[in-house]
């Protein structure tokens, strides 16, 4: 399999390591954007369950909870390991797995360079072929799209 | 309405996902697309300009159609919609992390 290339970013934040560790993992509802959000009612609250093995999930206005992923190394204040286990589809799977590793790195009292890298990005080919499989099953996806049409007919009447 | 510069943007409306995962299936044109659901012609040709636009979805005239298909390399429309995601992520992670209130 070939591999693709890790998304990588850098961003420099004027705090402190410990707290650019706590804003990102604890205070992860106080920024995560809203619009990312994979569940039917709206995003209520992002968490990120602070140990290791810990939970990655959203919680939905409705109460409802839908997983996100789960810590695969919590080591503060220096780096965050997490698994990101939405697929292709926008679906949650415990059984695909991407990583998301952040790094936190004191370049001052006050000042803290984090960098993050989203990798094995390659996987979603995998599901791609799946997801191809599986929509051409009788029963499958394609039955889906179409329930939602009929959904989506409905709500316009 | 959506920005339509940002394939994450594009992609956090549920109709231009269903969009995105019925082209994932076969390319099609945007008739065939609007066939057999609540979303009109015009509506359906706004979703793919946004999702052209984001770089998600890549067309090709045939005949006097145009046949949409997502990106060949379907991973890239992925990596391209990670990629605007963690900008977007870290742009507000940055600024509440620079918030005065906490020492």
């Amino acid at each position: 399999m070939s591999q693709v290339k890790p998304v990588k970013k850098q961003v420099f934040v004027e705090a402190s390591q410990e707290r650019a560790f706590r804003v990102f993992s604890e205070g992860i509802d106080r920024w995560w954007p809203r619009e990312h959000h994979i569940g039917k009612s709206p995003l209520k609250r992002a968490v990120i369950e602070p140990r290791q093995g810990g939970r990655w999930y959203s919680i939905c206005e409705d109460g409802s909870e839908c997983d996100v992923g789960k810590v695969l190394a919590w080591e503060p204040p220096r780096r965050l390991l997490l698994a990101w286990q939405i697929t292709a589809q926008w679906q949650y799977d415990p059984s695909f797995e991407t990583e998301v590793e952040v790094t936190f790195t004191a370049e001052g009292s006050k000042k803290t360079r984090v960098d993050l890298e989203h990798r094995n990005l390659e996987r979603y080919s995998v599901a791609a072929d799946e997801y191809r499989n599986l929509v051409d099953q009788p029963g499958g996806w394609g039955l889906t799209l179409e329930k939602f049409a009929e959904a989506a007919k409905e709500e316009q009447r | 309405m959506a920005n339509a510069s940002s394939g994450f943007v594009a992609l956090a409306d549920s109709t231009r996902r269903l969009i995105f995962g019925r082209l994932a299936r076969q390319p099609m044109s945007v008739a065939k697309l609007a066939s057999g659901w609540a979303v009109t012609r015009p509506a359906v040709s706004q979703h793919l300009k946004a999702l052209k636009t984001a770089g998600l979805v890549v067309d090709r005239a045939e005949g006097t159609r145009r046949i949409y298909r997502i990106d060949p390399k379907g991973i890239e429309a992925m990596r391209t919609y990670l990629d605007r995601f963690w900008d977007r992520a870290l742009a507000a992670f940055k600024a509440v992390a620079e918030e005065e209130s906490e020492t």
